[in-house]
């Protein structure tokens, strides 16, 4: 059982004009087998908050702080938030040209679980991961992220998200640029995770239709760098019928 | 031992050609006072394929050369180290060439001439190992229809010195393609030049050259496009890191104004990995005829990109194994052209171990 607690958190980025607060105080408490979903609209800083859990370089936290189970995450490289259990499914998957998806996903396995995997499993592991996600072998030969459609690249989040089997998995709006199939087959492999490791899911969407897929325990409405309501998954039916616009013009 | 002539006009850092050039450090091959030893080090490897056969013989030069270092070592050496592949040989397995002795105590001038009868097809993997003061004069001819894959590895130790022409005359419809790896020595300096002497004729000049502390490595490339309906290609990708790491790419492309049908493309990338580290990048092309397929160019260099770092950080990988990922990805596209597992993999450890070293 883990705890993933965000208390007061406050961040800025640097712009031209000097820094810009965009987040302005987060609290959300995530445990495993829980799953948040945050709604907001574009622009609310959904994705700062994010990037912030995950440590991008961007942004800096002015004040709040963030555990898992008890361990400061802000005081951690990337790389030691992933290994301590988070993941980042990112809702604009970086290409790196060159690098295999084979190569890329072994040497994350190797950093996660502290060896190498055998080489006969993680060849089978890789690809029932695949397979599972509707994904042509071909895809492992492929450089990372290089030329892959919007939904390859989701696919691919998810896939590292079933193969690294993290304990907190943040998904950046993974159902943006999926069409209705791809949605359910991305959503199934979220509920694998779910139920394989007792995952705990921050779901940032903007809209309502995964939620048919992906069922929130809770529903939190972001906008302009808070959370101005939370309740179960009915908020995200009022939200379906009334939009935003409540929450913006506050 | 003989001193060179000095005959020659001896270059002062203040020509084009040499204006990147640190002279100082090129232990005397460029103004004559070098000592030259009795050393011919280019030898097979391996045994030979049938269709292939490597002799020493006296042999006129291919082309005119400009470069003082090159006309130096014709006017002392008639002996050229001569790989030949018979006319219609299909040979399927690198042939590999490598040196035997070096030495920094005295120069190795040489001449190399590698062949390619009509229709003759070949990949040729020369390995420049070891410490070494050397000047070479490598002059490749591909004959009407054939077809060579001509691999130059650079990978002395720290202190050697390397200067070189690797000149290709390629004729009607052959096919010419050069991999130029430069990942060793304390000063390497690499013409490859390319002359077309009838319609249909390709090349493709590929490189990589990784630079650390200290290192300069200049790539001077020039194709002369002097017949109708010829297609170039150079892409070369660099990396610097540490301080006073310096790399040079020029490309200079002629078209000359018979040259019409003409299809060139020439693109150099560089990494800068640390700061304090030097890429200078000079495309240049010159048209003088407008009835062309295409000409272009690109030159950029970069940093190591955050958002590829921290990508792969959030997956638990290291800082310096994301970056060594990065970087081995940069190189990949190149490296892989070589088509050698064994080769490829050793370039890539070794990549990795100038990395380490540089501390980037
Ligand atoms: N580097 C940056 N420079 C300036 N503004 C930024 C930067 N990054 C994000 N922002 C601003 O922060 C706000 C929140 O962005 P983001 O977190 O991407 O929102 P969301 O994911 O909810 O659409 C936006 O107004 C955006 O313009
Ligand atoms: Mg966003």
């Amino acid at each position: 059982m883990s705890v993933l607690e965000i208390r007061g958190l406050h961040v800025s980025v640097n712009t031209e004009n000097g820094s810009v607060e965009i987040l302005k105080g987060v609290d959300l408490t995530i445990k495993s087998g829980e799953t948040h979903a945050i709604m907001g609209p574009n622009g609310s800083g959904k994705s700062t908050l994010a990037y912030s859990i995950a440590g991008h370089p961007k942004y800096t936290i002015t004040s709040g702080s963030v555990t898992l189970d008890g361990a400061d995450v802000l005081d951690m490289t990337v790389d030691e938030r992933a290994k301590a259990g988070l993941f980042l499914a990112m809702q604009y998957p970086v290409e790196v040209p060159g690098v295999s998806v084979s190569n890329f996903l072994r040497t994350a396995a190797t950093a996660l679980r502290g060896e190498a995997p055998k080489l006969r499993t993680w060849v089978a592991e890789v690809k029932g991961a695949m397979e599972a996600l509707n994904m042509d072998p071909a895809f492992a030969t492929r450089n990372v992220n290089e030329g892959f459609s919007g939904g390859e690249k989701k696919r691919h989040e998810i896939m590292q998200l079933e193969l690294l089997k993290p304990k907190m998995a943040i998904l950046d709006e993974t159902d943006s640029g999926l069409d209705v199939d791809a949605l359910r087959i991305v959503s199934e492999g979220v509920n694998r995770a779910k139920v394989n490791n007792d995952l705990g899911v921050l779901l940032i969407t903007h809209y309502t239709r995964i939620l048919k897929y992906i069922k929130p325990d809770f529903v939190h409405v972001f906008a302009n760098g808070k959370i101005v309501e939370e309740g179960g998954p009915d908020l995200a039916d009022k939200l379906e019928a009334n939009g935003y616009a409540d929450y913006v013009s506050k | 031992m003989s001193v060179l002539a000095t005959n020659y006009l001896t270059p002062t850092g203040r020509e084009e050609a040499w204006r990147f050039t640190p002279l100082k450090r090129l232990r005397g091959l460029h103004d004559g006072t070098a000592a030259v030893g009795e050393r011919n080090s280019l030898v097979t490897k391996a045994g030979l394929p049938k269709g292939a056969s490597f002799t020493r013989e006296s042999l006129d030069p291919l082309a005119v050369s400009d470069d003082v270092i090159i006309e130096r070592i014709r006017g002392e050496v008639a002996d050229v180290a001569h790989l030949s592949i018979d006319a219609n040989a299909e040979i399927k397995e690198p042939i590999f060439l490598t040196r035997s002795a070096g030495a920094l105590d005295s120069a190795e001038l040489s001449r190399v001439r590698i062949s390619l009868g009509n229709h003759a097809v070949a990949t040729v993997i020369v390995e420049n190992i070891g410490d070494t003061l050397l000047a070479e004069d490598l002059e490749i001819s591909l004959a009407p229809g054939s077809s060579l894959t001509f691999v130059s590895l650079q990978e002395f130790d720290a202190k050697s010195v390397y200067t070189a022409r690797h000149h290709a005359v390629v004729d009607k419809d052959a096919v010419f393609k050069s991999i130029t790896v430069t990942v060793g020595g304390d000063v390497v300096r690499i013409l490859p030049t390319v002359e077309f002497t009838a319609p249909g004729a390709s090349a493709e000049l590929l490189g990589v050259y990784f630079a650390t502390t200290g290192q300069f490595f200049e790539h001077r490339m020039h194709v002369d496009h002097a017949v109708p309906n010829a297609k170039s290609r150079v892409n070369f990708k660099g990396a610097l890191a540490g301080k006073d790491a310096h790399t040079v790419w020029i490309g200079d492309v002629l078209i000359r104004a018979v040259a019409e049908g003409t299809d060139t493309y020439e693109l150099n990338r560089n990494l800068l990995l640390t700061d304090g580290a030097r890429a200078d990048s000079v495309p240049n092309l010159e048209i003088e005829t407008g009835e062309i397929v295409g000409a272009g160019h690109a030159s950029t260099t970069g940093r190591f990109d955050d958002e590829q770092l921290f990508y792969l950080m959030s997956r638990g990988i290291t800082l310096e194994d994301a970056r060594r990922l990065v970087v081995r990805g940069f190189f990949n596209e190149i490296i892989t052209e070589i088509g050698n597992e064994e080769v490829q993999e050793r370039l890539m450890e070794r990549i990795d171990g100038e990395l380490e070293r540089a501390g980037a």
